[in-house]
């Protein structure tokens, strides 16, 4: 039961990257759009999202809720530790999930238009940055668990080279999977090419995001670079990953909607299992060289027992529900939902 | 400002806003799900109208619920981690259901607001009906997480450790049920009356609006069912905190002195230095009665536990006596209703019962607050009542202050603008509507 546990762990937090990803990869990408095409990606990413982006966000809670059931002592020992990135991110996804709202239910279409915007923008930006900032501190070996000072305990675990670099990585993976979905939410062919274009700069944008995790890895001393490099598995995966770009650009250009968006989830899939796999069971590294793995805090058998059979009859429900949902709002060809 | 403080500031702020939106989301789905039906049925537009101007205020208030309800996820661990430590294993189930539950939500709401011209009426009218069930079924599962922490169950405390969980006995603790239906009953009655109240205001600035009408008959005759119902629940709930938590109920009733025959105190001032409750309505042998169902039941006073003990006894006596007063105040209106209802229909829309409609708008929003006051602050000093202090189990972050401060700004922000979009959207509605007559 362990196994399944921790498979939907990983599975949440893979499909929180991928889905809940796109959504703020989406508010990125709006941010980025030169002037005069601001409102039409803005209405492109509004139709897109609405319907689905409270369902996307679930899955953070759902890898929240299993952490804390399954493995309490990481949930807390990170709550602790990373306690003001995590705020921040905490503070980002309010705005940013209220800001969307408002701007597509405020009554009046007005100039606070605009503020909701630039909010929904700018919150999109720095909840994937933190959500990076976290996942490298978690392995970066700075985490004390009985610091000494207030710098010590909870400010160098996360203020370092290389959880700015994953922080700095992880927006631009999110924007490169956005611009990836929304090309594929497009029917006019004579925007589709702009579209693509962007794709191609997020992915050179996560390319380089991503060499500076592993040079910042050797700068800050991060067993991250010799690990990955020494693992015949992570650069196979990372070689796979790459080669479906080609493959992704062509299903663009021809429209292939569908194979697009799996092209781009089996990439995510890969770029993270090659990460990951460095890692595998660990779920957090201590400074003192002790970690925390899923086999060492896992909560007693019977809380696995309960917490396994829970998740397997709420994805018996779940996800059907999800593939209705999105198969309602994913099929057709226009970009407009059926708006109030 | 002390971190103890700091943090129970921050945790009380986070659920004090939470609530508001989670009885929101909880009975909305209901009524829209009742005048869509109505809609479907008669084919009366003024119920799709209606529907439709609902769920434009739903889908506002549902993501400002959503997100706030996100930080409480993580609230639970920045503020209470040595807590979470060891009540994560024992009481994570019920969250791990209420996820589930909310995911269907989510899921459904999407289909419910977007899905109007994509899906077969019914179909779209099942996926609202879902909202709604969903939606009580996780704040159901949630209070059981609460109910654990008032009479913790499924483990054994040893050494400072939790040993033999057992997750379904600490879900189905002996709170849960008397806790759960005590907070859906009062989710409905709160939201039901708020948007009664709300379309009684526009009502008597706009005597025949139609779409009004409807709206104010729908939700309280949804809201008064449960209204009536409540001091039956509310009976329930006070019997069972009597047999578990007698010190809450001794705060809660103002009552220092352990007694046989104690009578039941309306009102008062408790004053803790003289430990005399003045002021108050004395009723005799009325609180042995109700708390133990024999008139000379020995009801404990506060003076038979240790001091230190004692919870906050001033917000725990004023949260309980304002929480029944308006309890019993909603019971009388919702009554009221049906027998206006039933000899008038229509013509209930009298100015006077308007009025009466208009004034009970934030009653049943202030009642669910000042009922969590009593049971959380009733409570303290322990976070798991007789195991584990509050002050055990607070974080060893510093500067607790400026994560208050933070939060205090984001809720006091989103507050003001749910007001202000609300104001909005019924500008445009009466607008519209106008416009449709002229």
């Amino acid at each position: 039961m362990l196994y399944v546990v921790i498979f939907f762990f990983l599975v949440s937090i893979y499909i929180y990257c991928l889905l809940g990803g796109a959504d703020f990869g989406a508010g990125i990408i709006e941010l980025g759009e030169k002037r005069k095409f601001k409102e039409r990606t803005r209405h492109l990413v509004s139709d897109a999202m609405a319907p689905i982006w409270e369902a996307n966000h679930m899955w953070l809670i759902i890898a929240v809720v299993i952490l804390f059931n399954a493995f309490p002592l990481v949930y807390t020992t990170l709550l602790v530790s990373l306690s003001i990135p995590l705020i921040l991110m905490l503070i980002g996804i309010i705005l940013r999930g209220t800001a969307f709202t408002f701007r597509h239910y405020d009554a009046i279409k007005d100039s606070s238009q605009e503020l909701y915007s630039k909010v929904f923008e700018y919150s999109s930006l720095i909840v994937p940055f933190f959500f990076g900032l976290v996942v490298g501190s978690i392995v970066s070996g700075n985490i004390v668990t009985n610091p000494s000072s207030f710098y010590e305990g909870y400010v160098n675990p996360w203020l370092n080279l290389f959880s700015i670099s994953t922080g700095i990585f992880v927006a631009s993976l999110f924007s490169f999977i956005a611009s990836v979905f929304l090309t594929s939410e497009i029917s006019d062919k004579s925007i589709l090419n702009g579209f693509i274009l962007k794709s191609k700069k997020s992915i050179v944008a996560a390319v380089a995001g991503g060499l500076l995790v592993f040079i910042s890895s050797i700068i800050d001393n991060v067993h991250f670079s010799e690990s990955f490099f020494g693992n015949y598995l992570s650069i196979g995966l990372m070689l796979i990953a790459t080669a479906c770009l080609p493959l992704l650009w062509k299903t663009l250009e021809k429209g292939s909607k569908w194979i697009s968006r799996i092209l781009v989830g089996a990439q995510l899939l890969f770029i993270l299992g090659a990460f990951y796999i460095v890692y595998f069971p660990t779920l957090v590294i201590i400074r003192n060289g002790s970690s925390l793995t899923f086999y060492n805090s896992a909560a007693p058998e019977i809380t696995i027992n309960y917490l396994g059979w829970a998740l397997i009859v709420g994805s018996l429900i779940i996800f059907p529900a999800l593939f209705y949902l999105l198969r309602v709002f994913k099929t057709e060809k226009k970009s407009a939902a059926g708006k109030l | 400002m002390d971190n103890l403080f700091a943090a129970r500031s921050t945790m009380a702020i986070s659920l004090a806003f939470h609530i508001i939106f989670a009885c929101i989301g909880m009975t909305m789905p209901f009524l829209m799900v009742i005048s869509n039906w109505l809609w479907i049925k008669r084919k009366d537009e003024i119920y799709l109208q209606l529907t439709k101007a609902w769920s434009k205020g739903v889908a506002i208030f549902f993501a400002i619920g959503a997100v706030s309800g996100t930080v409480l996820s993580f609230e639970l661990g920045l503020l209470w981690p040595d807590f979470m430590k060891y009540a994560g294993a024992i009481i994570g189930m019920p969250f791990s259901w209420e996820g589930t539950a909310f995911f269907v939500e989510a899921i459904c709401i999407g289909l419910f607001l977007y899905g109007w011209n994509r899906l077969n009426p019914y179909v779209h009218w099942i996926s609202g009906l879902l909202v709604g069930i969903s939606g009580v079924l996780s704040g159901i599962f949630v209070v059981c997480a609460n109910a654990w922490m008032n009479a913790p169950a499924g483990f054994d405390w040893v050494n400072g450790k939790a040993i033999n969980i057992n997750p379904v006995a600490a879900m189905f603790n002996p709170a849960w049920l008397s806790q759960s239906s005590h907070m859906i009953i009062a989710a409905f009655i709160a939201t039901s009356f708020a948007v009664a109240g709300l379309h009684a205001i526009l009502l008597l600035k706009n005597k025949n609006n139609l779409l009004h009408k409807r709206a104010l008959i729908i939700a309280l005759s949804f809201g008064s069912i449960f209204a009536i119902l409540q001091p039956l629940s509310g009976d329930h709930s006070a019997k069972d905190v009597a047999k578990r938590q007698p010190i809450k109920l001794a705060a809660m009733e103002g009552h220092f002195i352990t007694e046989k025959g104690a009578g039941l105190t309306i009102g008062g001032i408790p004053d803790i230095k003289t430990e005399t409750t003045n002021f108050g309505i004395k009723i005799p042998k009325l609180l042995s009665f109700l708390a133990y169902g024999n008139f000379n039941a020995e009801v404990k006073g506060l003076s038979d536990f240790p001091k230190n003990n004692w919870p906050p006894i001033l917000p725990v006596h004023f949260g309980f006596q304002i929480m029944v007063g308006i309890g019993f105040l909603l019971a009388f209106v919702g009554v009221l209703f049906w027998i206006l209802f039933w000899k008038w229909k229509d013509k209930i829309t009298v100015n006077w019962f308007l009025k009466l409609a208009a004034i009970c708008t934030p009653l049943g929003f202030i009642a669910v607050e000042a009922g969590w006051i009593v049971t959380e602050v009733g409570r303290q000093p322990w976070i798991i009542y007789n195991i584990m202090k509050t002050l055990d189990a607070v974080t060893p972050v510093p500067y607790q202050v400026v994560h208050l401060i933070l939060f205090l700004i984001v809720y006091l922000l989103l507050s003001i603008m749910a007001v202000w979009l609300m104001s909005r959207q019924i500008k445009v509605l009466d607008n519209f509507r106008d416009l449709k007559r002229s």
